[in-house]
Formats: structure tokens, sequence, C-alpha cells
């Protein structure tokens, strides 16, 4: 249906190009276009938050889209203005997945714009949070320009020392030398007081808190570096290592841009204000509006149509309420709600309209005080990174051999000590190891993203490596959302008696007649009619179809008194024609390859537990595929999953958390690592430290033994980057140290570790099977 | 020999436009997006019916059918 309107609109304005471009192009209008959800950007506060550019006759804005997927899509974008002559220009991002979009505002409002992309399939995601987040492609671009001015000196300064290398510091031509070294001179400066920087800010605020990071050691090099080798071209009495020192300035810059890849599509850090619907239909003087959900009022009636969420607390007036829970409490199955009870924020409306009374806002429901959490305002940098007392380590050894060939020279020849002194400290940069673990994390990162495991940063990978306990929720992560398994055990069915039940079934809103009917797969026959239709709440149906009684429902509902006793879970027996057939059992169905991961995870020594939201139904499912061997704990709201984590922390625990819903967001923050997965790119997942695809989810064991592997890999190349040391330190404590042998020595030391270090952890994840 | 004075000044200053040519590519956000400009290059200019003012004169001789 929504692919033949806008295959219609496509057409109507010739734009049947669309078609060609991929094989698959366009997917479904999600849901029934409701035109009323956008009337919330009507209101003027709305738009001004929103739009980025605003004239009389020019609007800016720009959506995230991210149902956009392939090259029709981009196409059909920035064809909207062939579609509707208000728009004045639009142009996609891909990558981001965004759209950029001018149009005429006295021609098309803003709420059409996006009514008319919603109808071609492409939703915008509207957050009003969503406007704040500009400034982080400008510090890209900042550290872009950084890498550029440092590449550029550094290229031209390796150049103009070349006749300083082979002539042996003997140049003919009578001030040639001195104009190549101020040359290089001037060329530092942009390097050291520019490119630099982001070292020098780092080791400032590291100090200012008592902290010896990695950057301390790492700005007292390049301090002594450039201020010796300034010394000599002021005093003209050498070259200094200005080629080395920016050298060394341009790779680490280099590493650091490689670690720092980020998923522009993703995001990290939504709260629940990215999940709540932005306008409300509120009930005033009989008279429906359509309101910012942030001006809601306690004591406001509001409309919830079928596919809603509820904005905050409410009381049920009037309506047939089936609340769809699963995405804020995890539990599967939808509730029916009856008028005076109370329906908590977050829920889904599934079915009619129904009306509701606010009884809080919505900044204060039961749901999003779970924000209030202390770890959600917990400082995310707090977590330590294992090559930082590596540096201390290191800075101390430094300073050892630094102070003893001091007295070595003072004692035996004091012309040679500040030489000697300034030499050991240039070569031994500790920037080889930070090197090892930029280029080390940034390639891991990129592996990982290949197997749709999206890490927030390079230090995931670390607390990855730590884990020794694994806590999964049921609902949405180890089964799958919206998916069960109907499985028929008794007397065979006909053709017709299928039939008969799919019929009898269809008309029921019960989920689990709904899955049963969705089970069978007999043609819908209009040769059957429905003469009587009861519903018993709880219990079952009962049907007459075609002269034939149907029943369907719990055991007790077809007087089955042996099967009472025996089963609790979800079963729907059936009885046609006062016979008793057999019944349908329903499970959720659990993740592929999810058993083997379990069996791997057990048998190297993770403890493993689940927390569900849910009834136990599935208890003995799921004891039967963890072998037994797992805590399992039913009922969970979001704040025990919270202290669950919180209490193992406590015990001394690394935890993992795997979750997908809000009911999980509190867990995935308290988690020493939390991954949030997600089946569709589409859907958003909670603030966490990775997204991992659902499909991906049977690779876990692997992740975190390549996670485990990769710090190896980093501890080898501190070990090779120690030997280097070892060789230019040789060179520094006897004062021999000459520019060459830096120039050299230097880069050589730092491409061979980038080279070992992403040629070993490729490696490592091919022999992984990632 | 003294031309190297000269040569070296001209170099730098060669390679100091290509740095500048850089830096101002990023500062347009050249570098943002490397994957929609490729697709979007692909895509053909059709005429539609309110495009006659187009200084080119090209018949169509059969309306692209739809799949």
């Amino acid at each position: 249906m929504g692919c033949k309107q806008v295959y219609l609109l496509l057409d109507e304005n010739n734009l049947c190009s669309y078609y060609q471009f991929d094989k698959n192009p366009g997917i479904k209008v999600k849901g029934k276009f409701v035109s009323e959800r956008f009337a919330y950007l009507e209101d003027e506060s709305v738009i001004d938050k929103l739009v980025q550019f605003k004239s009389d006759t020019q609007i800016n804005v720009s959506f995230s889209l991210p149902q956009m997927h392939c090259a029709s899509c981009i196409y059909l974008l920035e064809n909207l203005h062939r579609i509707d002559a208000g728009v004045i220009s639009s142009q996609a991002n891909f990558q981001k997945k965004e759209v950029f979009i001018s149009f005429n505002p006295t021609l098309i409002s803003l709420r059409k714009v996006v009514e008319l992309l919603s109808f071609i399939g492409y939703e915008p995601f509207i957050s009003l949070q969503d406007t704040k987040e500009k400034p982080a492609s400008s510090f890209n671009r900042k550290r872009i320009f950084r890498l550029g001015v440092a590449g550029f000196c550094f290229s031209n300064i390796m150049m103009l020392s070349f006749p300083e290398y082979f002539s042996g510091g003997h140049i003919e031509q009578n001030g040639l030398k001195e104009t190549f070294t101020w040359i290089i001179f001037g060329l530092s400066l942009p390097v050291l007081f520019y490119a630099a920087s982001s070292f020098f800010v780092s080791a400032w605020k590291g100090l200012r808190q008592s902290d010896i990071n990695i950057d301390v050691p790492i700005t007292l090099a390049i301090i002594i570096t450039f201020g010796r080798s300034y010394y000599e071209i002021i005093s003209g009495t050498g070259a200094g290592y200005l080629d080395s020192g920016t050298g060394i300035i341009f790779f680490m810059l280099v590493g650091r841009w490689f670690q720092d890849k980020t998923y522009d599509s993703l995001a990290f850090d939504r709260d629940y204000h990215a999940y709540f619907p932005l306008g409300v239909t509120v009930l005033r003087n009989a008279v429906e509006e359509n309101i910012p959900a942030t001006k809601l009022l306690k004591g406001d009636i509001i409309i919830v149509r079928h596919e809603e969420m509820i904005p905050a607390d409410a009381v049920l007036i009037s309506g047939d309420a089936c609340i769809d829970y699963s995405f804020v409490s995890g539990e599967n199955a939808p509730v029916s709600k009856h008028s005076g009870d109370l329906l908590y924020a977050g829920g889904k409306q599934t079915g009619a309209a129904i009306k509701l009374q606010v009884v809080k806002e919505a900044s204060q429901s039961y749901i999003t005080r779970l924000w209030n959490n202390q770890a959600f305002s917990k400082d995310i940098n707090s977590k330590d990174s294992f090559i930082h007392p590596w540096s201390r380590y290191f800075t101390a050894a430094l300073f050892t051999v630094a102070i003893s060939a001091a007295v070595y020279w003072y004692v035996v020849d004091p012309a040679k000590l500040w030489p000697a002194v300034t030499a050991v400290l240039i070569v031994a940069c500790p920037c080889s190891l930070l090197l090892s673990a930029t280029f080390t994390f940034g390639n891991m990162m990129r592996i990982f993203g290949r197997q749709k495991l999206y890490l927030k940063n390079a230090q995931v990978i670390e607390s990855l490596a730590g884990i020794d306990t694994v806590v999964f929720d049921k609902t949405g992560t180890i089964t799958q959302n919206n998916t069960s398994d109907v499985s028929y055990t008794g007397k065979q069915l006909s053709e017709w008696d299928k039939a008969l039940v799919k019929n009898a079934a269809s008309h029921s809103s019960h989920h689990l007649s709904k899955l049963v009917g969705s089970s069978l797969d007999v043609p819908y026959t209009t040769d059957q009619h429905l003469q009587y239709f009861r519903e018993y709440a709880g219990r079952g149906i009962d049907a007459t179809v075609d002269h034939v009684q149907v029943k369907l429902g719990a055991a007790e509902f077809i007087n089955d008194k042996e099967e009472v006793k025996a089963f609790s879970g979800s079963r729907v027996y059936v009885m046609i024609d006062q016979q008793r057939k057999g019944f349908f059992e329903i499970q959720n169905k659990y993740r592929e390859g999810f058993t083997t991961v379990v069996d791997h995870l057990q048998g190297a020594g993770y403890d493993l537990h689940v927390l569900s939201g849910d009834n136990d139904s599935e208890k003995m499912n799921l004891e039967r595929i963890f072998n037994g061997k797992l805590s399992l704990h039913f009922n969970c709201t979001p704040q025990d999953k919270l202290d669950y984590i919180k209490n193992l922390q406590a015990s001394g625990k690394k935890v993992l958390m795997i979750g997908d819903g809000l009911n999980d967001a509190g867990a995935l923050m308290q988690s020493d690592a939390g991954i949030a997965v997600s089946d569709h790119a589409a859907r958003f997942t909670p603030a966490c430290d990775a997204i991992i695809d659902g499909n991906s989810v049977q690779k876990l064991y692997r992740f975190l033994q390549y996670a485990k592997a990769g710090k190896h890999v980093v501890t080898a190349s501190f070990i090779l980057s120690i030997l280097y040391n070892f060789v230019g330190l040789s060179f520094a404590v006897q004062a021999k140290l000459s520019p060459m042998v830096a120039a050299i020595l230097m880069p050589a030391s730092s491409i061979s570790i980038v080279l070992l270090v992403s040629f070993l952890s490729s490696l490592v994840a091919r022999r992984k099977g990632l | 020999m003294s031309a190297l004075f000269i040569l070296i000044g001209i170099s730098i200053l060669v390679a100091g436009s290509f740095l500048a040519a850089f830096l101002w590519s990023v500062a347009k956000g050249q570098f943002d997006d490397d994957y929609t400009p490729s697709v979007r290059m692909l895509f053909d200019n059709e005429l539609t019916h309110g495009q006659s003012e187009s200084p080119i004169k090209i018949t169509k001789t059969k309306k692209e059918k739809c799949r």
C-alpha cells in the first residue's frame, strides 16, 4: 500500500529512475501514515529549535533519517524539489544519514516537509537535543588542520635536512647551510605552537589533577627536543633535532586521528528524551490540540493512538488499552488495562485510540526517574587506560638513566653533561608507547566495526578485555523481538481445520491468538463465515465458524484436566467441534548461535547472569541453554537491574551488560562495558559503550577473546619499542647522538611499530575468525 | 649554486600553496562526506515536462519505462 503511493508520487513527478539505481530500492512506509502526528511542528518554539536558518522566503533545516540505506535513497532525497515546488534544494549526507533541506515557508510548511519525507518512507528522527551536536565536526576539522600543518612542516624539514646528513655537516656554498637551518627553524614553529598544542593541553590537565598521564613525558620530550634544537641553531653550534622532533609529532597526531574513528550515523549518548514523543494530542475545551510534550501539564487529558507512545504517567479514562511495554520493561506480551488503571510512560498503545489523564509530568515519570541516578552523571573518562601506569614506570626509568648519565659525565667530562642528558630525553620519547596503543586499538575498532560491533571509543576495548562477568537482558537481547516460535503438538489438523482456527483467531486481539493465527499458513478463504464469537478475558475464545464450534485458549478453558497441572507456559489449546485436537506452544525465539556462545563463554570461565523484566515462563528454556549454570532473575525493574550490576561490581567483578531497551539503560551505564543490541540500524539504542548488530551477538565470545589478544599485541610492541630505546639510549648516554642517527632511528622505530601492530592485530583477528 | 636559494624559496611556496588548498578544502567541508558525492554524479539530469526552457534541445524518443 505504502509502496504504491510512493510509486504513484514518483511517477507523477517523473522520478521513475529511482527504481533503476539499486535492485531493492525503498523500504516500506512504517505503520499507518497519521498526519496528526506531526502537528506539533506548527508550534513556533519547536520550529525555532529545529531550523538552522530562517528568513521570510527560506528556511534551512537538517534531518536525521536513519532509514537511508542505498544509492536510490540519495537520488530520491535529492530530488525532493521535483515532488514539491516549495522545496528549494535538498542534499543528502549518506554517512551521517542526514538530509539538508532548504524550503520556501510561503509555499510549504516545516510540518509538510516532514510529512512528505515520512510519506516517501524516510520519517525523520526529530529530537530537540540534536541541534546541540554541531561542535563535533569543527573539532574534527581542527584535528585535521593540525595534522595537515604538521605533515607539511615535517616533510619540508626532512627535505631541507638531507644536505646536512649527506655532507656530514660541511656544505661548500657560503650561507646555504645557514639558510636551510633558519628555514627549518621557521617551519618548526607552527608545529610546536599549533600542531603539538593538544599534547600540552592534555599534559597540563593531567598535572593539575596530579596525574602523570602519557602526555606528560611526551610534552617533556617535545620541549627538550625543540629547546635544545633552538639553542643549537641560535648559538650556531649545530643543526638540532627538529627533523625527528616534528616527525614524531606528526606520527603521534596520525595515531590519535586513526584511533578516534567515529561512527557518524550512530549515537552513543541518547537518553529518554530521544525515545519519547515530541508532540502530544491534548483535549482542551473539547477541542483536540497538538502541543509539544514538554508543555504537557499535570491533569491534561491526552489522546494516544495506535502505535503511539504514552508521554507521561497517566490514568486511563476511556478506551481499550492494550499496552506494549516491551521496550521499557522487557515484558514480552502487551498488557490490557481498564479505565482507572495507571499507565506508565514509555508504553505503546496497540489498537484503537485511548483517552488518558496525565498524573505526572514527563520528566517525573516512573521510567525517566532512572536518569536521576548517579550512574548517569559519572565521568566517562574515569576509566584509566593501562598504558598510563606504563608511562609512569617509563618516566621513572627514563629519569634514572638521565640522572646516572649526568652523574657519570659530571665526573668524567662536565662539557658533555648537557648534550648527554638532553639526548637521553630526546631519544627516549615515550611516543612509541603511544603509537603502539593508538594504532592497535584503531585497527581493532575497524575490525570490530566490520563485524558490526561499533565501539564508542578505543577505551572500550580495554574494558572488554578485563571482563569476567556477562549479564544478559532477555527480551530483545537473547530472544528476538516480535518473533516467536509457534509449534503444534497433537492430532493432525486438516487444511480445513487450520482455516477454521485461523478464522477464529483473527477476530481476537489477544497477542497469543494473533501469533497462532499468523503461524498457520493456510490461504484466507471467504467460504467460511463467523456466526458466533466471544472472548473470555485471560481464558480463551469461543467461536462458531461455518457451524463448527472452535475453542482456543488455556487448558482449563477446554476442560483438559490432565494438562492443567502439566504446564504453565504459553500454550494455546484447540478444541474443534467438542474434540480436543492438541495445543500450540509459543516460545520465545532465541538468537541463532546463542547456545554456542553460552557454551564457549562458560568454557572460558565467564560468570553468566540473565536479568529479565518479563515473567518466568521461559525459565526452563533458559536453564537448558545455560546448562543450568547461571543466575536467573525475573520481573526486574530498571532500577533492580542497575542495583544488580552495582552489587556484582562491589564484589570485585568486571561486568559486561548486554541489553537493548530503555529498561536496561541504567544497567548499561553502570556496567564496566555496556553493549546495546540493535536489530535495525534505524532503531535507536540507549546510551552505551558499544552497539552490536543483532546477528553479531553470536560472535560475542570471539569479540571478548580478540579484545584480550589486542592487549597482548600492545604489550608485545611495547617490548619492541623498549629495544629501540636501548639502542637510542646507548648512543645518547655516550653523548654521541648525531641528528642523523636520531633522524633515522626515530621514524624507523615509529614506522616499524605501526606496521607491526597493524599486521599483528589483523593476523590475530583472522585467527579468531573475525 | 646560488640558484638554489631561489629554487628552495619557490619549492616552499609551491608546497605552501598545496597546504593552503588542503586547509581550505577541509574548512569548506569537502572531506566531511566521502560517499554521497560519488553517487550523486551518477544521477542523470532527465528532463521533466516543465523544463522546456533548457538551452540544449534534446528530444526524448521514448518515455522511460518504470520497473
